[in-house]
C-alpha cells in the first residue's frame, strides 16, 4: 500500500547517473582531441566488462536484471576505468580492472550503494600495484595514431615496445629530483625550466591540461544541475591549491607550482567525479569539506612524495575508510536542537 | 512592508495545483441520508457520548462531552434522530473503527439552544472552557483542542500571535478561500485570541501565491482599523505552513526540541481555527462544520462547507467524482492520509478530500537501494539525515534511529519526494516510531507487571511468617497449657519423658480444634441474606457441583423459590 | 639505577592507585546480567519456561541452566534479543514450553463465577479482585496474559480473549521492499 507523499520529484538514479556521463563527454572529447581515438575503444572495453560482470552478479545473486543494468552506474565506473587508466594499456586489463570493480569491490560487497570504496579508484590501486609498468605508460599528446593505438590495445606483446613515457607529474617529479642530486645533468635547473620540455603545456601536462579543463567544466555543469554540491570540488581543489602552493612557496625550486597540480593528473576528474561518487564518499556538507580536504592532502603528498605517478587513487580509497566516521560526526546540528 | 523575513533549511517546491479549486466560491452542501459524526476528533481523550438510540437532536447540541481538560466536545452537525451509537470505520489509514453517533437529518437543519458567553465580561478560564465545549479544535490538520494553546505563556502575555494562513500542501485552498470569503470574520477570531493571549503582535503569514487571500486580509485589516496586526507574504516553499517552519520564517525563532513555543513568546493557529473561535464566541456556534477542499481526479475542484459527519463520497459527488477514482486522501499529496473506505466522514481534521486514481498519483517506481546522495537531508526541514535514519530503520535498530533524532521528523514527506531511489523514507519512520512507542508501552507494562509480581512474592513472604509466628506463639502456648494440664499424672507416673507426651497432647489438641472447625465450617453470612440471594448461592453451589461431577444428574431446581 | 626504580615504584604506585579508584569509582552493583535478561523477559511471569516468574528463569539463563528459547510470551523477539545479548546462537522456540499466542487478557465470565478465589490465589500479579462466594473480575490493564488462572478455576469460567487493535496501539507496517517485485 502507498502511503504519503503520494507524488514525487521525477528524479532517479538513472538520471543521476546519465547527467554524470554527460558530463564527462566534454573531456572525452578533449582527450579524443588530444590523444587520439584509443580511449573511446577503452571506454566501449570497460563498458561492455561492466555490463557483463554486472549482469552475471546480479543473476548468481538473484536481483533483478533489467532494473540495475540499466541504472548506469556500472558504466560511471566503466567510464572512469578507462578515464583513468592509460589509453594504451591492453585490452584485457581493462577488462580485468573493470571486473575487479563491479564483481568484487561493488557487487561482493552488495551492489549499488554498499559498497565502502570507489570501485574504479580501487580497480586502479589493484592494476598499478599488479602491472605497474603497464599501467604507467602514458602516451604524450598526438604522439601515436588510431592504428598504432588500437596495435597496442588488442597487439598484447608489442605493448613493452611502445615509445612512451611516463605522466608529466611522474616525468616532473623525477627531474624534480634528479636536479636536487648534483652528479645529474639536470642539477640545478628550477621547476619552471624542467617544465620547458616539449611534454608540457602552459600549466600541466601538454594536452592534459585542456582535458582537465574540459572535466572541470562538465564539473562545474553538474553542479549548476545539482546533480553534486560544490563542497567536494571546492574544498579539494582549495586544499590541494593551498598544500602545494604552500610548499612551493617555500621551495620553489623542488616543488611543482599550485596550478601544475591543479591541470595535472586526475586532479580534476577527481573534485568532480570521482570523490563526488556518492555511496563511497561523504554524505553530510561538513563531511564533505573533510573528506576532500584530507584527499586533496594525501594526493599531494603522494605526488611529491610518494612512488606513484599519481596519488588520487590511493586517497581516495584512504579516505574512503573514514568516510562512516566522517559522516558520524559531521551531523549538522537538527531543528531544535541548535546551541545558541 | 519590509519586514526581515527568516529562512527554514530545506524544502521543496512540488506542483501548487491550487489554481482550479479557486475559481468557484465557497459551495453549501445538501444535507446528506446520515452524518457519522465519530466522537473522538481531536488530540486527547475521547469524549463520552451524551445520546443515545432514538434521541431527537438539534444542530449544535452537544453530543459527546470533553472527557477532563485534554479533550474537546462534539456536537450534533444538524438536527434529526440519533439512529444508533456504535464503533464505526473512522478516516483512518488503519481501518479501525471508533464510537460515532449516527444522525439521520429530519431536513430542517435547526439549531438547537445555543449557549452564549459574553465575551468581554467573561474571565479567561471561561473562555476557554467555553471554547472546550464549543469543540474548537486546530483546523490545520493537527485537531489539538484550541482551549489549551489560548493560555499565554509563564508571564501572562505573549510577544507575538502567529496566524497560520500558509497552506503550503498541494491541492488544497480551504483557508485561501477562507482568507477570500471571510477574512473580516476570521480578524474578529483573531482579535479575540490576541485578547485572551495578551498578545503584543500578530504575524498572518500567506504563501506568496495567493495574492487574492493577501489583499482581502490586509483589507480587512485596515477596515478594522486595529493596530498591530500585520499580513504578510512568506515565500511559497513546502512546508512553510509547519507551526515550527512558520515560526520561524516570521520571527526567526527556532522553537527547541520538547519546549513549548509560549516559552519564547510565540503561539501559532490556523486562520480557519481563528474563524471557528469567531463563530463561537460571536454566534454561540460550536464547531459543526468546516471548509473542505474537493481536489484531483473530480471534474470541478472547488471547496465546501461541509457539516462533520457528512460522507466523504456525498462531498465528492457534488464535484463530480471521475470513473477511474481508486482512494480518497485525507489532506494533501505530501502528508495526506490514505482512506480505508469512500463513505468515511468527513471530521474536524479533514481540510481536503483528495481524489485519487492511478494516472494522477502514480505507483512509484520500484524501490533502488540508497546511495547516498544526501538529497534528502538538504529537502529535509528539520535539518534531520533522513538516510541514515532510514539504514537504522530499515535494520530495526530503533535506538541508532533516536540517536539521529527520529523523534524530530514531522512527516511532512519532503524526504521521500526527492529521493532519486524512490525510497518510501517516511514510511520507515513511521514504522520506527510506532514500533517505538509500542515497545514503551510494552516496557511499561513489562515493568509494572514485575513490580506487582515482586509485591506479591513479598506479600505472601510476609504472610507466611506472620502465619508462623503466630502459630509459633499458638503452639507454645498450647504447650505450657498442655504442660500445666499432664504436670500430675506425668509427675504421678513419671514414666515417659514429657517431650513425646507434650507433642502427641499438641497434635491431639489440634485435630480436636479441626473437628470442630470442620462441624462449623458452614458460610457465614448464608443466615442473614434474603431468600433470592439464598437462592442464587444455591444454584451457584449446584453449579460447582455439576461442574465437579459432570457426568451426574442435572442439578436439582433452585431451592428456596420466594 | 636508584632512578629507575624510583620511576618504577612510581609508575606501579600510581597504576595501583588508579586501579584502586576506578574500582570504586566503576563498582557494578549486583549481577547486571542477571537484571539485562530479566529487562527482556516480558514479565508476564507465566512459568511455562519451567521456572516460578520471569527472574528465576534470568537467573537460571545466566546460570547456564536454562536455554534461551523457553519464554513463549517473549516469542522470536525475545529469543533473538536473548541471543544478542549473550552472544549465543539463535534457536526457534521450544515447542515443549508452548507456543507463541497474540497478547490476550483474561475475561471471567461473570454468570458462571462462584467465588472460589481459587484464580485469586494463582494470579502472579494480583491482577483479579474479588472475594470468597463474591463474584471476581480481571483488572485488564494489569493482566499479563499468563493463563496461570485458567487451570485452577473448578468452573472453567476465564476464558482468554485477545487483545484488539486501537488506534492507539496500531502500528505502521515495515515498509515492502519493492525490488523483487519489480523484477
Amino acid at each position: 500500500m502507498i502511503n504519503s507523499p503520494y507524488i514525487r520529484k521525477p528524479a532517479s538514479v538513472q538520471s543521476v547517473m546519465l547527467q554524470v556521463l554527460l558530463a564527462l563527454v566534454p573531456g572525452i572529447a578533449a582527450y579524443v582531441w588530444f590523444f587520439g581515438a584509443g580511449i573511446l575503444v577503452q571506454l566501449a572495453i570497460a563498458s561492455a566488462a561492466a555490463l557483463a560482470g554486472e549482469a552475471a552478479m546480479l543473476a548468481i545473486r538473484g536481483k533483478p536484471k533489467a532494473l540495475f543494468l540499466t541504472d548506469l552506474s556500472a558504466i560511471v565506473t566503466a567510464w572512469l576505468i578507462a578515464l583513468t587508466f592509460p589509453p594504451i594499456v591492453p585490452w584485457w586489463l581493462t577488462v580485468t580492472g573493470t571486473l575487479l570493480a563491479v564483481v568484487i569491490v561493488k557487487q561482493l560487497y552488495g551492489g549499488l550503494g554498499q559498497n565502502p570504496f570507489n570501485p574504479a579508484m580501487a580497480a586502479f590501486c589493484l592494476m598499478i600495484v599488479a602491472y605497474p609498468a603497464l599501467m604507467s605508460q602514458w602516451p604524450a599528446a598526438g604522439q601515436l595514431d588510431f592504428k598504432t593505438q588500437l596495435d597496442l590495445i588488442f597487439g598484447g606483446a608489442r605493448q613493452v615496445d611502445a615509445i612512451t613515457g611516463a605522466t608529466p607529474l611522474d616525468a616532473l617529479r623525477t627531474a624534480l629530483r634528479s636536479a636536487a642530486s648534483a652528479d645529474s645533468e639536470l642539477h640545478g635547473l628550477r621547476a619552471s625550466q624542467l617544465m620547458d620540455g616539449p611534454a608540457f603545456g602552459a600549466l600541466g601536462g601538454k594536452g592534459g591540461e585542456w582535458v582537465a579543463l574540459a572535466y572541470l567544466l562538465g564539473g562545474l555543469w553538474l553542479i549548476q544541475r545539482r546533480i553534486i554540491t560544490w563542497h567536494i570540488p571546492a574544498a579539494f581543489c582549495g586544499a590541494l591549491f593551498l598544500t602545494a602552493g604552500l610548499l612551493w612557496s617555500v621551495r620553489p625550486d623542488s616543488f611543482a607550482s599550485p596550478l601544475f597540480h591543479l591541470a595535472s593528473g586526475g586532479a580534476m576528474l577527481g573534485a568532480f567525479f570521482i570523490l563526488t561518487d556518492p555511496v563511497s564518499g561523504a554524505t553530510t556538507a561538513r563531511g564533505k569539506l573533510l573528506f576532500a580536504a584530507g584527499a586533496a592532502v594525501l594526493t599531494y603528498v603522494i605526488r611529491a612524495f610518494g612512488a606513484y605517478p599519481d596519488g588520487i587513487a590511493f586517497a581516495t580509497l584512504l579516505m574512503n575508510i573514514l568516510v562512516p566516521i566522517i559522516d558520524m560526526k559531521t551531523q549538522a546540528p537538527v531543528f531544535g536542537h541548535k546551541k545558541d | 512592508m519590509l519586514r526581515k523575513l527568516f529562512k527554514f533549511h530545506g524544502g521543496v517546491k512540488p506542483q501548487t495545483n491550487k489554481e482550479r479549486s479557486t475559481t468557484a466560491p465557497i459551495a453549501p452542501v445538501p444535507l446528506p441520508d446520515k452524518l457519522v459524526i465519530p466522537l473522538h476528533q481531536s488530540v486527547g481523550g475521547p469524549p463520552r457520548p451524551l445520546v443515545q438510540r432514538g434521541d431527537q437532536v438539534f444542530k449544535g447540541q452537544r453530543i459527546g462531552a470533553a472527557d477532563g481538560n485534554l479533550s474537546s466536545a462534539v456536537h450534533a452537525s444538524t438536527s434529526g434522530i440519533v439512529r444508533d451509537v456504535l464503533p464505526a470505520v473512522m478516516p483512518h489509514t488503519s481501518g479501525l473503527t471508533t464510537l460515532s453517533v449516527v444522525i439521520e437529518p429530519d431536513g430542517e437543519d435547526r439549531w438547537g439552544e445555543l449557549d452564549r458567553i459574553n465575551v468581554r465580561a467573561a474571565t479567561p478560564d471561561e473562555l476557554r472552557d467555553y471554547l472546550r465545549d464549543a469543540g474548537v479544535v486546530g483546523l490545520g490538520g493537527a485537531v489539538f483542542p484550541s482551549h489549551l494553546k489560548l493560555k499565554p505563556g509563564k508571564e501572562g502575555s505573549l510577544d507575538t500571535l502567529v496566524i497560520n494562513g500558509a497552506e503550503c500542501e498541494p491541492f488544497i485552498t480551504c483557508d485561501d478561500m477562507l482568507m477570500r470569503e471571510r477574512a473580516t470574520d476570521m480578524l474578529k477570531g483573531i482579535s479575540a485570541m490576541r485578547h485572551m493571549l495578551q498578545a503584543r503582535d500578530v504575524l498572518i503569514g500567506i504563501e506568496d501565491n495567493k495574492p487574492e487571500a493577501l489583499a482581502a486580509v490586509q483589507a480587512a485589516i485596515t477596515a478594522s482599523g486595529e493596530k498591530g496586526i500585520e499580513a504578510i507574504a512568506i515565500p511559497t516553499r513546502y512546508p512553510a505552513g509547519g507551526a515550527k517552519q512558520l515560526i520561524r520564517v516570521l520571527t526567526g525563532i527556532e522553537v527547541p526540541h520538547g519546549r513549548r513555543s509560549t516559552d519564547f513568546g510565540v503561539q501559532c493557529f490556523n486562520v480557519g481555527t481563528a474563524y471557528s473561535i469567531h463563530e463561537a464566541l460571536e454566534h454561540g456556534r460550536p464547531l459543526v462544520s468546516r471548509l473542505v477542499t474537493v481536489a484531483g481526479n473530480v471534474n470541478a475542484p472547488r471547496n465546501y462547507e461541509v457539516l462533520i459527519g457528512t460522507p466523504m463520497d456525498h462531498v465528492v459527488r457534488l464535484a463530480g467524482a471521475r470513473p477511474d477514482t481508486d482512494r480518497y486522501i485525507m489532506g494533501g499529496p505530501m502528508m495526506g492520509v490514505r482512506m480505508p473506505a469512500f463513505d468515511v466522514p468527513v471530521v474536524k481534521a479533514t481540510n481536503c478530500i483528495l481524489v485519487g486514481s492511478p494516472a494522477l498519483f502514480p505507483p512509484p517506481p520500484p524501490e533502488m537501494p540508497c546511495i547516498r546522495c544526501g538529497e534528502c537531508a538538504k529537502a529535509c526541514p528539520a535539518d534531520l539525515a533522513p538516510f541514515e535514519m532510514y539504514w537504522f530503520s530499515r535494520a530495526r535498530n530503533f535506538g541508532k534511529t533516536q540517536e539521529y533524532h527520529l523523534f524530530d521528523c514531522i512527516e511532512c514527506g519532503c524526504c521521500s519526494f526527492v529521493c532519486p531511489s524512490h525510497i518510501p523514507l517516511v514510511d520507515y519512520f513511521r514504522f520506527s516510531k510506532s514500533e517505538i512507542w509500542a515497545r514503551e508501552r510494552e516496557k511499561e507494562a513489562a515493568d509494572t507487571a514485575r513490580e506487582r509480581f515482586e509485591f506479591k512474592n513479598l506479600r505472601q513472604e510476609r504472610e507466611k511468617q506472620e502465619k508462623a509466628e503466630k502459630l509459633a506463639a499458638k503452639a507454645a502456648a498450647t504447650r505450657e497449657k498442655v504442660a500445666g494440664e499432664t504436670a500430675t499424672p506425668a509427675a504421678a507416673t513419671a514414666a515417659k519423658p514429657s517431650g513425646d507426651d507434650a507433642k502427641r497432647a499438641l497434635i491431639e489438641a489440634a485435630m480436636e480444634k479441626a473437628r470442630q472447625q470442620k462441624a462449623q465450617a458452614a458460610p457465614k453470612n448464608v443466615d442473614v441474606t434474603s431468600p433470592d440471594v439464598q437462592a442464587e448461592m444455591a444454584a451457584i453451589d449446584a453449579r460447582r457441583r455439576a461442574a465437579e461431577h459432570p457426568t451426574e444428574a442435572p442439578p436439582p431446581p433452585p431451592a428456596g423459590q420466594a | 639505577m636508584l632512578t629507575a626504580l624510583l620511576v618504577m615504584t612510581g609508575i606501579a604506585l600510581l597504576l595501583g592507585a588508579g586501579l584502586g579508584f576506578a574500582s570504586i569509582k566503576f563498582k557494578v552493583e549486583g549481577d547486571p546480567l542477571v537484571d539485562k535478561i530479566d529487562a527482556i523477559l516480558p514479565q508476564t511471569q507465566c512459568g511455562q519456561c519451567g521456572f516460578p516468574g520471569c527472574r528465576p528463569y534470568a537467573n537460571a539463563i545466566a546460570g547456564g541452566e536454562a536455554e534461551i528459547n523457553q519464554c513463549p510470551p517473549g516469542g522470536e523477539e525475545g529469543i533473538r534479543k536473548l541471543a544478542d545479548l549473550l552472544g549465543r546462537e539463535f534457536k526457534p522456540l521450544s515447542e515443549e514450553h508452548g507456543v507463541e499466542k497474540p497478547k490476550s487478557v483474561a475475561v471471567i465470565d461473570e454468570a458462571t463465577c462462584i467465588g472460589c478465589t481459587l484464580c485469586i490465589q494463582a494470579c502472579p500479579v494480583d491482577a483479579i479482585v474479588g472475594a470468597a462466594k463474591q463474584m471476581h473480575t480481571i483488572i485488564a490493564a494489569d493482566c499479563t496474559g499468563c493463563e496461570l488462572c485458567l487451570a485452577p478455576c473448578p468452573v472453567d469460567c476465564i476464558v482468554m480473549e485477545p487483545i484488539a487493535e486501537t488506534v492507539d496501539t496500531w502500528k505502521w507496517r515495515y515498509p515492502v521492499f519493492q525490488i523483487k517485485q519489480a523484477a
